[in-house]
């Protein structure tokens, strides 16, 4: 398999990801985009792996973690929001900026 | 086995100095190995007695007498150690590098341990004990007993330091402390003028002489080859590698110091002065410390003395003109401790004379037998002045019946220091004639392989012997004029005397028959005596009796004692020395001497110098220091107002301005927006990114 198939798409659904964080209005929407651009890391990481033959598997060990990491950082940011929804009405994140000076 | 300080610290300290740590066949003896502790005793009571002695139930002194008792035994043991040991001029180390200085060299500080430290330890430590035992009762209720007791473990301790000094720097060292020691005894009682000025007197003469003894000690120093060593010194001087003009001039210069320490001609004076103190000090001084220290000095140098005639000459004639004059005017004085001043003046002056002609240990056998006879007579004279309340023979007189132990004690001394067989100062003194009566009639006598070694010409060495003769015999008439006008006839004084405790009495006795004793250690027929023990300059000589001298010295001290008794015994009211006339007055002027300084010396340096030294002093030093001051002054206000309140509260102030309006624009980056955080974080890896894979 060609390991450049993977980085371009690797590369393609961090982009999507990063975009979705700029661009999105929507906290959930923000947070799923989170998810992309670790899942695309994954994709990296397994693919250097692959792509070595990595005996020791350390690739893969580590997309295990981070998917634990996403799963757990996935449960505090829904909380967050949805804690904000219940006070403010809305998961706009422009809306959310009193944070600031 | 355990292992000595000095070791210790010599195997801490690295290098070792030269002549380090070498123990021969005396290791193991528990004496020499631990002989540091004789040395470090007067020094810790020193200092627990001026920390804690006014808290002690008895002020302090007891510290000072057990300190000085372990010490003692420990120096007799010593003594005895060097004494049986084979080889007894062995001469152990035991130093530890003290400081280094120039090209890798060093001055070491410890013990240089032979015969002559050993006799030294011993006459030091117990006539110290002696002192302090018997000062516990002399100065009993006296305001500072305990700053006093302080002082003399520390004068002891000091004598000590100088006596081991295996280096002339540690020496030099205990010279000084001596002589600081000596000044705060003799101005004890600084409250009357007369003591301060005595104790101010006696610092200044041998400061004279102190100045000559730091340029000698350095003069060797470099004429040596940059060494302070004793041993190396004299190697050194031995093998000719120092020229005889230098060698002439730093011994001459160092003479000069001891004739300063030592009370010689003409830097005596502050010595009968010196009896403004406790009397107890001045036995202390007169016997043990401070002006044994010059003859010491000279003895432990003795093999560079011997080299240079001139030098050995010098020294002679200055002890012969020395004896002579304070001998003389020992027999006007009224004061009783003036008598026994002018008399320890012209004793030294013996063991100078002995010195000068070559005779190093009957020098030192005279030092140590001196010693115990001069503590007794100041111990005794200290007794008497307690019972009378009066320095002056005057007001004694009949004392015998009063007092009958400081009658014989002082009995014993009287003979022993007039030189009668078979007190301690006759073999003394007899060997000192022999010696110098030897060198002046058996011609090449001093000349070893064609080179003058140990001596004076022939001629001094005659002149030695004349002027000890007539010495002993104006020795013997002044001491038996004070002693028969004070304990014979009636008591002139008020009240009614009595004998003195036991802690001044017990003393006396110890000294009384150390005094009859002492002398036999060093007699002509023991070949293995005293003069083997110490062997000044590397002599392992003991002079042979000679029938005919031993009889002139004994008469001519029998005649003295008759003279002074025949001339005394009815207590005239009338000095009979007033018949002398002229001489009589010169005498009791001391010679102009004193007056000869004041108008020669002190009044013009005081009326002329010191006036002048003081205008510049106001006018120009005055100036220059005020000067100094305004101008500071203006700076300072000129640095004040334009560094201080401009510059640095300037910058300060400008940051805290700069910080204020830059952070104004710069928080309006923080909009509380996430997304916008996000992305300038992103710009930043990409940035990053950029650098880190383009640079």
């Amino acid at each position: 398999m060609n390991l450049a198939w993977l980085l371009t798409f690797g590369a393609f659904l961090f982009s999507v990801g990063i975009y979705g964080v700029l661009a999105r209005k929507n906290a959930v929407l923000v947070l799923m985009s989170i998810e992309l651009m670790l899942n695309a890391v994954n994709i990296n990481l397994v693919g250097f792996n692959a792509w070595f033959a990595d005996q020791t598997a350390s690739g893969q060990i580590f997309s295990l973690f981070i998917i634990a990491v996403a799963a757990a950082e996935v449960g505090v940011g829904l909380a967050i929001v949805l804690l904000i929804f219940r006070r403010r009405k809305t998961i706009a994140v422009d809306e959310v900026d009193l944070l600031k000076w | 086995m355990v292992t000595s300080l000095f070791q210790f610290l010599a195997a801490e300290g690295g290098e070792a100095t030269e002549h380090a740590i070498e123990f021969g066949h005396k290791a193991g003896n528990v004496f020499v190995e631990h002989a540091w502790i004789v040395l470090a005793l007067p020094f810790i009571a020193t200092i627990l007695i001026g920390a804690i002695g006014k808290r002690l139930p008895k002020g302090g002194s007891e510290v000072g007498i057990l300190a000085m008792g372990v010490a003692s035994v420990w120096s007799v043991g010593l003594l005895i150690t060097n004494f049986i040991g084979s080889a007894r001029v062995e001469t152990t180390y035991q130093s530890f590098d003290w400081f280094p200085f120039g090209n890798g060299l060093s001055v070491g500080f410890g013990l240089q341990l032979d015969g002559l430290t050993a006799v030294m330890f011993v006459v030091v430590c117990t006539i110290s004990l002696m002192v302090n035992i018997y000062s516990t009762s002399y100065m009993h209720g006296d305001s500072r007993f305990t700053w006093y007791f302080t002082v003399l473990n520390l004068f002891s301790g000091s004598m000590l330091l100088l006596v081991a000094a295996p280096n002339l720097l540690q020496m030099l060292m205990g010279w000084e402390l001596v002589g600081i020691c000596s000044y705060l005894l003799i101005g004890f009682w600084w409250e009357k003028r007369e003591n301060s000025d005595a104790a101010i007197k006696a610092v200044i003469t041998t400061r004279i002489g102190d100045v000559g003894f730091i340029i000698g000690v350095f003069v060797l120093f470099v004429a040596a080859g940059n060494t302070f060593d004793i041993q190396t010194i004299i190697e050194r001087a031995e093998a000719g590698e120092i020229s005889m003009f230098t060698l002439t001039a730093g011994c001459l210069l160092l003479f000069a110091g001891a004739a300063g320490k030592s009370a010689q001609f003409p830097l005596y004076v502050w010595l009968p002065d010196a009896m403004a103190g406790p009397t107890p000090a001045s036995s202390l001084i007169h016997a043990a410390t401070m002006v044994t220290a010059g003859i010491f000095m000279i003895a432990r140098l003795f093999p560079i003395f011997e080299i240079s005639e001139v030098a050995m000459n010098t020294i002679a004639i200055i002890a012969v003109i020395t004896m002579l004059m304070s001998a003389l005017l020992a027999m006007v004085q009224e004061d009783i401790k003036r008598v026994l001043a002018y008399s320890t003046i012209s004793q030294l002056a013996y063991m100078f004379a002995a010195l000068g002609v070559g005779a190093g240990n009957a020098a030192i056998f005279h030092l140590y037998t001196h010693a115990w006879f001069k503590a007794l007579l100041f111990q005794g004279a200290g007794s008497l002045i307690h019972a009378v309340h009066s320095n002056n023979m005057g007001d004694m007189g009949g004392m015998k019946k009063y007092m009958p132990k400081t009658y014989w004690t002082f009995a014993a001394g009287t003979l022993a220091l007039a030189g009668i067989f078979p007190f301690a100062g006759f073999w003394s003194k007899d060997e000192i004639l022999t010696e110098a009566f030897n060198f002046g009639t058996e011609p090449g006598r001093g000349l070893v392989e064609g080179v003058n070694h140990g001596a004076s010409s022939d001629w001094v060495a005659l002149l030695v012997y004349g002027g000890g003769v007539l010495t002993a015999f104006l020795t013997a008439f002044y001491m038996s004029r004070l002693f028969v006008r004070v304990f014979h006839g009636e008591f002139h004084g008020h009240g009614k005397p009595h004998e003195s405790p036991k802690l001044i009495t017990g003393p006396l006795m110890f000294l009384g028959i150390m005094s009859v004793l002492a002398g036999l250690v060093g007699m002509p027929w023991w070949k293995e005596g005293f003069g083997t023990w110490i062997a000044v300059g590397g002599e392992l000589h003991v002079a042979d009796a000679n029938v005919v001298l031993i009889g002139i010295s004994l008469l001519a001290a029998g005649s003295g004692l008759a003279l002074g008794n025949k001339l005394y015994a009815s207590h005239p009211a009338v000095d009979p020395l007033k018949k002398l006339g002229w001489f009589h007055t010169l005498l009791v002027n001391k010679y102009y001497l004193d007056d000869f300084y004041m108008a020669a010396i002190i009044r013009p340096i005081r009326d002329r110098v010191s006036k002048a030294m003081y205008w510049v002093n106001n006018n120009v030093l005055d100036g220059a220091v005020n000067g100094a001051a305004a101008a500071t002054r203006a700076l300072g206000r000129g640095v004040y107002k334009q560094v201080d309140q401009r510059l640095i509260d300037g910058a300060v102030n400008g940051m805290g301005i700069g910080a204020k309006a830059t952070s104004g624009r710069v928080r309006f980056l923080q909009t509380g927006n996430v997304q916008r955080y996000a992305a300038l974080l992103f710009v930043g890896v990409i940035l990053l990114a950029v650098l880190f894979t383009r640079f």
